[in-house]
């Protein structure tokens, strides 16, 4: 058993960027083990999505046509009934929301181990060697596993697989015991539309942790009206209820790519990162000079904000 | 109802901090209530003060060291705590799901819950997967990366919105009894109050070994073996500037002036 079964990540009708990375993380660990990468589209038009998804390194593509949206109970079905068909050494999954909503209750099901939300693989033919973060990013670890397993993959960290394949797609037919699904799913809603949209600034002051008390945010707000900025923000300061959610940057909350952003007390968590690393130029003000958001910094000041963000607000109040 | 949560002590790190071996040395290592867990201990709290939840229990897989920890949860609201702990998990690097999930079970099936509460994540190891395997081994239905539940939970339903990437929420009906995995963000955890913390102290906290709750320590062997821990390489090539603060801002005026997005 050395091939690998991936499982694409789509909605609302389409394919999610991990989807084409989780090909070229399949094709690498397929190419290692010496077995073949099969692909898995489940829900909404799997013929259409398979058509997508046939790109260089893919050996077949199953479709489960089953029902429009992610449901994890059909994904659950019809991946450990994939498992047994193909006899993957490797299920391989996005480390998306919903990824980590069916991924470990397929390896639970399979009585398989689970790592989760890695950084790089690498396999010997025999031993998988996985490389995750811990202790919210200040560490790696390397981490061995012997025989089959199922793992999800970071979004971002391998390339989109590109080219036109030649894959054999197959539709496979999953019998789906509609007794054992115990939830639906009613809808969708986009959150955050409100007054302002972040993602259209040219100039964007950015919060995070750094600020320390919802008073503080005030000396923000006197900077971006300075400079004629719009505020945003990372996670914590909308959990707190200091920002409404239109305002945060990142995976769970706006894409934007300004002229300029300045990351003020940002440490820089992968998920914020997501959400900016766009932006043209980026400036960084930290007192930590080893904080994340350093990597990806054009222009940093390693320094407390509360002495730098004054002197910035007096040079453009005059 | 009766709600059960889980409740992990993570170690957090310090700025600077050395590694010895596969782990961070111990002095630059702290230890706090999971930041997640803290929010699913609120979340259970709240369904209590509704009048949802008769019983909020809280689990904790952790050593004697950790009990100041599960007293704070005890003193935002909970009413006892469980805590299992074995010689045999003494010194393992890294708990891994699977061994996770069969201690957790084995609690879960003697307390009998209609809910369980868990944080979508642990803030030291990230594994993000406890909670719905734990669901999947009982034969529970799940939801995770749960920000919104509604607290009628009508008819053994919960309405919950799970939050997707990109700024999208789904919204999902889960029958009970359920394990939902609790996202930041879905309420604002309170701090302790004195009376709280005073009254935590007379709260029961039931200690057990693997043997109490019919775990075999054989069916808990992790799997992941942890074999390296090292700083990720920095791949900054910012210019740093440096000076007073006076100086560096200037700096700044004068790139946000060159580029044009302030006058």
């Amino acid at each position: 058993m050395t091939d690998v079964l991936a499982v694409a990540d789509h909605r609302r009708g389409e394919l999610r960027d991990v989807s084409y990375e989780l090909i070229t993380a399949g094709r690498q660990l397929a190419d290692e083990t010496g077995g073949d990468l099969h692909l898995a589209v489940i829900s909404g038009t799997v013929d259409d999505f398979a058509d997508k998804l046939n790109r260089d390194g893919v050996d077949a593509i199953h479709t489960v046509d089953h029902g429009e949206e992610f449901n994890h109970d059909v994904y659950t079905q019809a991946i450990t009934q994939l498992y047994d068909e193909v006899a993957p050494q490797y299920v391989l999954t996005p480390n998306s929301v919903n990824g980590l909503d069916y991924a470990p209750a397929v390896a639970n099901e399979l009585d398989l181990p689970v790592v989760t939300d890695t950084i790089d693989l690498d396999n010997d033919g025999e031993t998988l060697v996985a490389t995750r973060e811990m202790y919210g990013g200040k560490v790696e670890t390397t981490n061995r596993l012997e025989g089959d397993a199922v793992v999800t993959i970071r979004g971002a960290e391998w390339p989109a697989a590109e080219g036109t394949g030649d894959a054999a797609i197959e539709a496979f037919d999953a019998e789906i015991d509609e007794d054992a699904i115990g939830s639906t799913v009613n809808g969708f809603e986009e959150v955050g539309g409100g007054d302002v949209d972040i993602s259209e600034a040219e100039l964007l002051v950015s919060i995070g942790r750094g600020i320390e008390e919802e008073e503080n945010l005030d000396l923000i707000r006197d900077l971006a009206d300075a400079l004629g900025a719009t505020l945003s923000s990372s996670r914590p300061i909308v959990d707190n209820g200091w920002l409404p959610k239109n305002r945060q940057v990142g995976q769970s909350g706006k894409v934007v790519t300004p002229d300029v952003y300045i990351a003020i007390g940002i440490s820089g968590a992968v998920q914020h990162v997501a959400g900016m690393k766009g932006s043209d130029t980026i400036v960084a003000i930290n007192t930590d000079p080893n904080a994340p958001i350093m990597d990806i910094a054009d222009y940093a000041i390693v320094d407390d904000l509360f002495d730098v963000v004054p002197e910035l607000i007096e040079e453009f109040e005059g | 109802m009766k709600i059960l949560v889980t409740v992990k002590e993570v170690a957090t790190v310090e700025d600077e901090f050395e590694i010895e071996g596969t782990e961070i040395a111990e002095q630059y290592l702290g230890a706090d209530l999971n930041e997640w867990d803290d929010y699913a201990i609120e979340e259970a709290v709240q369904l209590q003060e509704d009048g949802i939840a008769d019983e909020v229990v809280t689990v904790t897989i952790g050593p004697e060291e950790c009990e100041q920890t599960i007293r704070q949860a005890l003193a935002k609201g909970a009413d006892r705590a469980v805590r299992v702990w074995d010689d045999s998990l003494e010194g393992v690097d890294l708990l891994d799901v699977n061994a996770k999930t069969e201690i957790l079970s084995a609690v879960i099936e003697e307390e009998d819950p209609d809910l369980v509460l868990s944080g979508v994540q642990a803030g030291d190891d990230s594994f993000a997967a406890t909670g719905v395997s734990v669901a999947e081994n009982l034969g529970f239905q799940w939801g995770a990366v749960v920000n919104h539940l509604e607290h009628d939970l009508d008819d053994g339903i919960a309405s919950v919105r799970r939050e997707l990437e990109g700024g999208v929420e789904e919204l999902t009906d889960i029958e009970l009894p359920a394990v939902l995995t609790i996202q930041t963000g879905i309420n604002e955890p309170r701090y302790a109050s004195l009376r709280g913390i005073r009254q935590a102290q007379k709260k029961p906290m039931d200690v057990k070994a693997l043997a109490d709750i019919g775990v075999d320590e054989s069916t808990i062997e992790t799997e992941l073996e942890l074999t390296d821990m090292y700083e990720p390489e920095s791949e900054s090539d910012a210019t740093f500037w440096e000076g007073s603060p006076e100086e560096t801002a200037s700096e700044l005026g004068d790139l946000l002036r060159d580029k044009g997005v302030a006058q």
